[in-house]
């Protein structure tokens, strides 16, 4: 029987003599995880490396960096947390609070789906004011063919916002100044116009998308690597409720519109 | 004002703490409204599949029509741990996660591109947009012409790994058994196979391209049909799961360090 293969171009292992099954030695886009990495890389540094291929330079790593800070925790009221938060309140298991985080934080509006149609957006409309102005004025094209429903704003811009948020001008600020970062560059000096022509302000999305363009990822890469950034505060919150407990849990109302009424209440005006 | 004339912070603020809803809601220690209905009373006499059912379309079905929905589910259902879907359920159980977790994961992996859940989508759409062209007089060869240069294929045509689907004799044995051999879609969907079949693409309909066009002619939209068709794997999870569970730990298809065929940089010092 031929044994099948796994094609990789990120990862290579040389066995353990005695056992197949474990590996000796494990080359990342050819650098010793265990022999070098360990001792000598960052995690930002062997993050970047993982999805890039290439070791940063100082700026792409405090960019990266600066990018995690930003996106680690948006909070107990984001949707994505609100999720986890779900799972830990019951007392489900870890997986699943970041299961449901994930789920609820891969969304088209204000997740990371969002992040990867800004990023097709940077790849069309390059650093072309009067191109972004056009196609920000309108709503994006709804695609009833596709598996995400339309988000019904721009992506990377607030739809319920009313000015750019402090964090999102401070996080922008922050990493255009980094260096290497043309996108964010650009983004600071046009956020006002780009505000104009969708009449929404920037969202954390939109920075977040223009940092991944800076570090030189294709949307399908920044979409993974902002899923992944967004999981650490969605842990901890749900750690956190499931420590806390369901009754000090928002459990809200439910008005129901169409009830028909109890059958007792229905036999009594009977 | 209107409700939907709100927006910003305004539209938020009318739904803090109160999930406004048509769909139902639970009165704890008493009853449960579901579209509109008691559960517990008006539709006390569901099966679980016709209550999934009413819950996505708001939409009661006849046996008939009951019959030929139940085989969509079942006659897709391998459990065959190989597919790459009910390979995740199996690999959890190998691993000793948890079956939830692993069917879970396995079911949202099943929303994929080459099958499954996006191609579930972009069939329906094709054949319900397909089917309102040709009403209009527009021709079905130079649709389905131009469909594949401005997308470069039609979802529920042709299949990954192998031309002709095993499924569709059987299902249609079914379909004509219970008398809906008929409806327009389906005959769309025929139509269109003949077109690729015969032409140079050599595609065959597919399962999904079969499905949807059953649930199109029962009044489903493509995003019902979506929703409908998601347990269609289902059931071919949990004996992957099971058996991978039952046996040694890190047994299912375990990998060798030499299948990981390197194709990547040369090695290198960090």
């Amino acid at each position: 029987m031929m044994e099948e293969k796994i094609n990789t171009r990120i990862w290579q292992e040389e066995a353990e003599p005695d056992n197949a099954f474990a590996a000796a030695s494990c080359h990342c886009h050819g650098y010793d995880v265990y022999g070098e990495l360990l001792k000598n890389a960052s995690w930002i540094e062997y993050l970047f490396l993982l999805f890039s291929g290439e070791a940063p330079t100082p700026q792409q790593a405090k960019l990266l960096e600066g990018l995690a800070i930003a996106l680690a925790n948006p909070g107990p009221r984001h949707p994505a947390v609100h999720a986890a938060m779900c799972g830990g309140v019951g007392g489900s298991t870890s997986a699943s609070c970041l299961t449901a985080a994930l789920a609820v934080g891969a969304g088209a509006s204000g997740g990371s789906r969002e992040v990867f149609f800004a990023m097709e957006q940077w790849l069309i409309n390059k650093f072309d004011l009067s191109c972004w102005q056009a196609e920000l004025a309108e709503l994006p094209e709804t695609r009833p063919e596709d598996i995400w429903p339309a988000a019904g704003h721009q992506a990377g811009f607030d739809p319920h916002g009313v000015n750019c948020t402090k964090p999102v001008q401070q996080t922008l600020a922050h990493l255009s100044e980094v260096g290497e970062s043309a996108h964010l560059q650009w983004l600071q000096l046009n956020r006002a116009a780009l505000e104009a022509s969708t009449g929404l302000p920037l969202a954390m999305t939109g920075v977040a998308a223009a940092a991944l363009c800076d570090l030189g990822l294709t949307p399908a890469q920044g979409e993974m690597l902002h899923l992944l950034l967004c999981l650490p505060g969605a842990a901890v919150h749900a750690l956190e409720q499931r420590d806390g407990g369901y009754k000090q849990f928002p459990f809200f109302q439910v008005d129901i519109e169409n009830d028909p009424g109890s059958v007792t209440q229905a036999k009594g005006e009977e | 004002m209107n409700t939907k004339d709100l927006q910003g912070p305004t539209l938020l603020e009318e739904n803090v703490g109160v999930i406004r809803s048509r769909m139902g809601g639970f009165f704890p220690g008493e009853r449960v409204v579901f579209r509109g209905k008691d559960l517990f009373t008006d539709l006390k006499d569901l099966d679980w599949m016709e209550l999934y059912l009413f819950g996505i379309t708001g939409q009661r079905y006849t046996p008939q029509q009951m019959r030929v929905l139940h085989v969509m589910w079942t006659h897709t259902s391998y459990p065959d741990a190989r597919l790459w879907n009910n390979r995740v359920a199996a690999l959890a159980g190998t691993a000793r996660s948890t079956g939830v977790l692993g069917i879970s994961a396995a079911l949202a992996v099943s929303e994929a591109s080459i099958y499954g859940g996006a191609s579930q989508l972009r069939s329906s759409e094709f054949l319900v947009r397909a089917k309102k062209m040709m009403d209009d007089g527009t021709d079905l060869e130079a649709l389905v012409r131009r469909e594949l240069k401005e997308k470069r294929g039609i979802g529920g045509y042709g299949r990954p790994i192998i031309a002709s689907d095993e499924r569709i004799v059987p299902v249609m044995a079914i379909v004509r058994e219970q008398g809906l051999e008929n409806g327009a879609h389906l005959k769309l969907a025929f139509a269109v196979e003949d077109i690729l079949k015969n032409g140079r693409w050599r595609w065959q309909m597919n399962f999904v391209g079969l499905t949807a066009a059953i649930c199109a002619d029962l009044g489903m939209s493509s995003r019902e049909y979506y929703l409908v068709a998601m347990p269609v794997f289902l059931a071919g999870m949990p004996p992957g799961y099971i058996e991978a569970a039952d046996k040694s730990a890190g047994t299912l298809v375990p990998l060798p360090c030499r299948v990981l065929e390197y194709h990547g940089v040369e090695r290198r010092h960090w």
